[in-house]
C-alpha cells in the first residue's frame, strides 16, 4: 500500500506519524501515573507501528500507475476489514454484557470487567468502531463513484481512517481503566475529543474536495446524507464535549454545563448521534447500495428530498424527549414530543422510498440474501422510527422510560437497521472492491442473514416483554394503595428475558463471524472478475470502449 | 442522459445518472402529505394546549394551564391526604393494638413488604432469612434484642452507623492485633464449638476455658450466652452469623468482626419503621411451627 504513495506523500505520512509519536511521548511523560500516561504509550505504539510500515517501504520506486484511470480503494478495503473486526469485538462485548445481566458472576471479580466499564466498550465498539468505520469506508467508495472522480490525494483518507481508529482505541482502552465523562455515547475524555475534532475536520474537507472534483452535474442524494452525518456530528461533538480539563496531565475534565442544562445538552447530542450518525449516514449507504444491488431506479427523487430535509430539520429538536418528567421545564418536553411526532412521516418516507424502489426486484430479494439484508433494514428502519416517535409521547414514555423497552428499541435500530444495511452493503461492496465474481459463499450469506434475523427478533421481543413487564410492575399498586412490588421482584421477573436476550445476541454475533470469514475467503479464494465501468470520468477512453463492447 | 420512462412503474426518470443509479421523478404520494398534515395539526393543537414555546424569558403556558411541577405537587398532596388517617393510626396505636385490627394489618403487610424489599432485602434477603454476615430476621436470635421497642431502636439508629446514638459493637481482631497467638486461637476454636454441644478432649477444654475467661467472657459472658447491651452474640446456640466451620471461627477471632447496619431514621418515616417491625414479627410468626 505504501508503494502506491509518491515519495512526497510518503514524507507527509512519515511526518504525521512522527508528530503523533511525539505527542504520544509527551502524553506518556506528563500523564505518568494517570490513565493519560497509558494512553500516551498507546498513541506512541500506534504511530510507531505506522512509522515502521512507512519507513520500511520509504525508498520503494515511485508508483508508475496513472491515477486518472482508477479510483483509490485501498483505504476503503482497509476500512471494511477494520469495521468487521470491530463488529466481532463489539458484538462479543455485547454478548458478555448481556451475560453479566443474566449471570452476574460473569464479571470474574475484575474492576476492568465490571458492567459499567465493558458496557461502553460494547456501545462504542458497535456505534463508532463498527458503524463509524463502515460509514467512512463506504463513503470513500460512494463519494468517488457518484462523483466519477478519484479522491484528491492518498494521504488524507488514510489519516481519516487511521486517526479515527486511534480515537476508538483511546476510547475503549480508557473505559477499561475507568476513564469516562459519564456522558452516554460521548464517554471519551477531553484529549480524545480534541483528536476526533482534528480527524473529523479532515474527513469533512476530504469529502468536499472530492465533490468539488466531480464530473457529474448533480450531487447524488447519498452524498447529502453522508455530509449531513459528518457536518452535524462535528457540531454535536464539539458542543457536548465542551469541558475544562482538571489538569493538562490527567484524564479528568469537567463539563462547562451544569445540572439540567448539562442533561439537555447531552441528550440533544445523544439523540442526534442516533439521528445523524446512525440514521443519516446509513441512509446514505442505503441510497447507494440498495438501488445498485436491486438494479432499479430510486422510486422517487422528490420523496428523497422531502425526507432528507424533514429528517435533518426535525431531528435537531427532539432530544428533550429523553428527559420527560424530569427537572427539565415542561415546555421543552412538549417541544421534544411534538417534533418527534412530526419527524415520523419524513422517516417513513425514507423507508417507503427504499421499499418501493424494490418494486420490480422482489424476485431478487427472494434469491439474493445481500439485497434481503437491505430490505429487512428498511423494514426495521420503519419499525424503529415509528416506535421512537411513539415512545416520545410523554405518557407512553412514563411507562417505557428507564425500562428495557428503551434497550429493545435501540437494538431494533442498531441490529435490524444499522447492522443489516451495513452487512447488505458489505456483501455488495466486497466483490466490487476486490474485483471478484461474487461472495465466496452465497450459502454463508444466507446463514448469516437468518442468524442475524433470528437474533434480532429474539432480542427485540425479549426486551419488549421485559421492558413492559418492568414498567407495569413499577407502577402496580396493591389494594391498600401502596406500591405492590419491591424493585428486586422486577429483577427476578426480567431474568428469563435477559437469558433470551443473551442468546439472541449470540446468534447475531455468530452471523457476524460467518460474515467476516466469508469476506476473508472472498478476498483469498473467490474467482476474479473485473467490475463493469468502475473508473473516473477523466478516463473517457476505456469507458467508451466498454460501452461499445456491450 | 435523457429523461426516460420506467417501463415497470410508468414514471419518468429525472435524467440524472450516477454510476448506474437513476431516480424516478415520482410525485410524493398523497398519503404522505395527508400524514404530514395530520401530525402537524396534532402538534399545533398540543402547542395550544400545553406549555410549549419559549418567548423571551418566559414561555407560552398553554390554555389547559398544565405544569408538571404543579401536577406532581398536587398528586403528592392528594396521596398524603389519602394516607394521613392510616398513618395517624399507626403512629398512635400500640403494636398489639395494630396487630388485632384486621384492615389496618392488611395495609401494614401490603405496604411493609415493598418497603422491606426495597430497603432491607439487599442484605437480609427477600425472605429475611439472612446470609453469611447478615443475620436472619425470622429466627428467635436477636443480637440487640427482639422486643418491639428494641427492634425499633435498632432500625432507628443502626449498628456501627454514623447516627449519634448508634448501637456499637466490635469483635476485636485478637490474632491480628497480637493479643492472642495463632496457637491460642486454634485452641479457642474447638472450645467455642463445644459451647454449643460438640465433644472435645478434657485438656483442650481446660486450655480453651482459661483463654475464653480471660479474653472473651467480658462480652460473651462466662457461660458464652452473650450480652445484649454489647451486641455480643450467644455462642451456645446453632446460629453462626459468620459461619460455624473451624476456619470461619478462626478468622472471626483472628481478624475480628464489625457488622454494619445503616441508621434508617432519616430515610424511613417513623410509621414506615413501625410497620417494618410488625411485618418482621408476622414473618417470624409464620416461620414458627
Amino acid at each position: 500500500m505504501i508503494s502506491r504513495l509518491t515519495s512526497g506523500e510518503r514524507s507527509i505520512a512519515l511526518m504525521l506519524a512522527s508528530t503523533g509519536a511525539l505527542i504520544g511521548v509527551l502524553m506518556g511523560a506528563f500523564g505518568s501515573g494517570d490513565p493519560m500516561g497509558v494512553h500516551g504509550w498507546i498513541v506512541l505504539a500506534f504511530c510507531g507501528a505506522l512509522i515502521l510500515v512507512i519507513g520500511n517501504n520509504f525508498y520503494d520506486p515511485e508508483p508508475s500507475e496513472d491515477r486518472t484511470l482508477s479510483y483509490y480503494d485501498d483505504p476503503t478495503k482497509a476500512g471494511l476489514i477494520i469495521a468487521l473486526s470491530w463488529a466481532v469485538v463489539g458484538m462479543g462485548m455485547g454478548v458478555w454484557v448481556a451475560c453479566q445481566l443474566a449471570w452476574p458472576d460473569f464479571r470474574f471479580e475484575n474492576a476492568w470487567s465490571s458492567f459499567g466499564r465493558i458496557r461502553p466498550v460494547h456501545t462504542t465498539g458497535i456505534i463508532f468502531g463498527f458503524g463509524g468505520n463502515a460509514l467512512i469506508a463506504t463513503s470513500f467508495h460512494i463519494m468517488q463513484r457518484t462523483s466519477r472522480a478519484r479522491i484528491p490525494d492518498q494521504v488524507a483518507p488514510w489519516f481519516v481512517l487511521l486517526g479515527y481508529n486511534l480515537f476508538c482505541l483511546i476510547a475503549v482502552s480508557g473505559y477499561l481503566m475507568g476513564v469516562t465523562q459519564s456522558k452516554e455515547y460521548a464517554e471519551p475524555e477531553w484529549y480524545a475529543d480534541i483528536w476526533l475534532v482534528v480527524v473529523w475536520v479532515s474527513y469533512f474537507t476530504l469529502y468536499v474536495r472530492t465533490l468539488a472534483r466531480r464530473n457529474e452535474p448533480h450531487i447524488y442524494v447519498a452524498n447529502w446524507y453522508y455530509l449531513a452525518f459528518i457536518l452535524v456530528m462535528a457540531v454535536l461533538h464539539v458542543v457536548n464535549n465542551l469541558a475544562l480539563p482538571a489538569s493538562f496531565s490527567g484524564a479528568k475534565s469537567y463539563s462547562v454545563f451544569g445540572g439540567v442544562q448539562d442533561a439537555m445538552t447531552q441528550w440533544w447530542y445523544g439523540h442526534n448521534a442516533v439521528a445523524f450518525f446512525l440514521t443519516s449516514g446509513f441512509l446514505g449507504m442505503l441510497y447507494y447500495f440498495l438501488p445498485k444491488r436491486a438494479e432499479r431506479p430510486i422510486y422517487s427523487y422528490r420523496l428523497s428530498i422531502l425526507s432528507f430535509w424533514g429528517i435533518t430539520f426535525f431531528y435537531i429538536w427532539v432530544g428533550s424527549h429523553h428527559l420527560h418528567y424530569t427537572a427539565l421545564p415542561h415546555w421543552v418536553q412538549t417541544l421534544g414530543m411534538t417534533f418527534s411526532i412530526m419527524l415520523l412521516v419524513p422517516s417513513w418516507a425514507s423507508a417507503g422510498n427504499a421499499l418501493m424502489t424494490l418494486n420490480g426486484a422482489w424476485n431478487k430479494v427472494r434469491d439474493d440474501a445481500a439485497l434481503r439484508f437491505m430490505m429487512i433494514a428498511a423494514v426495521f428502519y420503519g419499525l424503529s422510527t415509528f416506535e421512537g416517535s411513539f415512545l416520545a409521547i410523554r405518557p407512553v414514555n412514563g411507562l417505557s422510560h428507564y425500562t428495557d423497552w428503551t434497550v429493545g428499541h435501540v437494538h431494533a435500530g442498531a441490529m435490524g437497521w444499522v447492522a443489516f444495511i451495513t452487512f447488505g452493503s458489505i456483501y455488495t461492496l466486497a466483490p466490487i472492491l476486490w474485483k471478484r465474481a461474487g461472495m465466496y459463499s452465497a450459502k454463508a450469506v444466507e446463514w448469516h442473514f437468518w442468524f442475524a434475523l433470528a437474533g434480532t427478533v429474539i432480542y427485540v421481543f425479549a426486551m419488549w416483554n421485559s421492558g413492559i413487564t418492568q414498567g407495569l410492575m413499577w407502577r402496580t399498586y396493591n389494594e391498600s394503595g401502596t406500591l405492590k412490588y419491591p424493585f428486586i421482584d422486577t429483577v427476578v421477573a426480567m431474568r428469563p428475558y435477559y437469558i433470551a436476550r443473551a442468546f439472541g445476541g449470540l446468534l447475531f454475533l455468530s452471523g457476524a463471524c460467518i460474515g467476516f470469514w466469508n469476506v476473508v475467503m472472498t478476498i483469498r479464494r473467490a474467482p476474479l472478475k473485473e467490475p463493469e465501468r468502475d473508473y473516473p470520468m477523466n478516463s473517457e477512453e476505456p469507458q467508451v470502449a466498454a460501452v461499445a463492447g456491450k | 442522459m435523457k429523461e426516460v420512462r420506467d417501463p415497470l412503474t410508468g414514471h419518468m426518470t429525472t435524467g440524472h445518472e450516477w454510476n448506474g443509479i437513476t431516480e424516478l421523478n415520482t410525485r410524493v404520494p398523497r398519503a404522505i402529505w395527508l400524514f404530514i398534515l395530520v401530525t402537524h395539526v396534532w402538534a399545533l393543537i398540543i402547542w395550544i394546549l400545553l406549555p410549549a414555546w419559549p418567548v423571551g424569558t418566559t414561555y407560552t403556558k398553554g390554555v389547559l394551564g398544565l405544569d408538571q411541577r404543579q401536577q406532581v405537587n398536587k398528586e403528592i398532596a392528594a396521596a398524603e391526604r389519602a394516607f394521613a388517617e392510616r398513618d395517624r393510626q399507626i403512629r398512635e396505636r400500640s403494636v398489639p393494638e395494630i396487630m388485632t385490627d384486621v384492615s389496618l394489618m392488611n395495609y401494614v403487610m401490603d405496604t411493609a413488604s415493598a418497603i422491606f424489599g426495597d430497603n432491607c432485602a439487599v442484605c437480609h434477603g427477600t425472605a429475611a432469612s439472612g446470609g453469611p454476615g447478615y443475620p436472619s430476621l425470622i429466627d428467635t436470635d436477636w443480637l440487640w434484642g427482639g422486643d418491639t421497642d428494641q427492634i425499633m431502636e435498632t432500625l432507628r439508629v443502626g449498628i456501627n452507623s454514623q447516627h449519634p446514638d448508634t448501637r456499637h459493637a466490635q469483635m476485636p481482631a485478637f490474632g491480628r492485633l497480637g493479643v492472642l497467638s495463632g496457637r491460642d486461637v486454634r485452641l479457642l476454636v474447638p472450645y467455642v464449638k463445644s459451647l454449643s454441644g460438640s465433644d472435645i478432649p478434657a485438656e483442650v477444654r481446660a486450655a480453651g476455658e482459661d483463654l475464653f475467661s480471660r479474653n472473651c467472657s467480658s462480652c460473651h459472658g462466662a457461660d458464652g450466652m452473650g450480652r445484649l447491651q454489647a451486641g455480643a452474640p450467644n455462642l451456645t446456640d446453632d446460629v453462626w452469623l459468620y459461619g460455624g466451620g473451624d476456619n470461619d471461627i478462626f478468622y472471626t477471632i483472628w481478624d475480628g468482626r464489625q457488622g454494619w447496619m445503616p441508621a434508617w431514621q432519616a430515610r424511613l418515616s417513623d410509621e414506615d419503621r413501625k410497620m417494618l417491625v410488625i411485618y418482621l414479627q408476622e414473618l417470624a410468626d409464620g416461620e414458627r411451627p
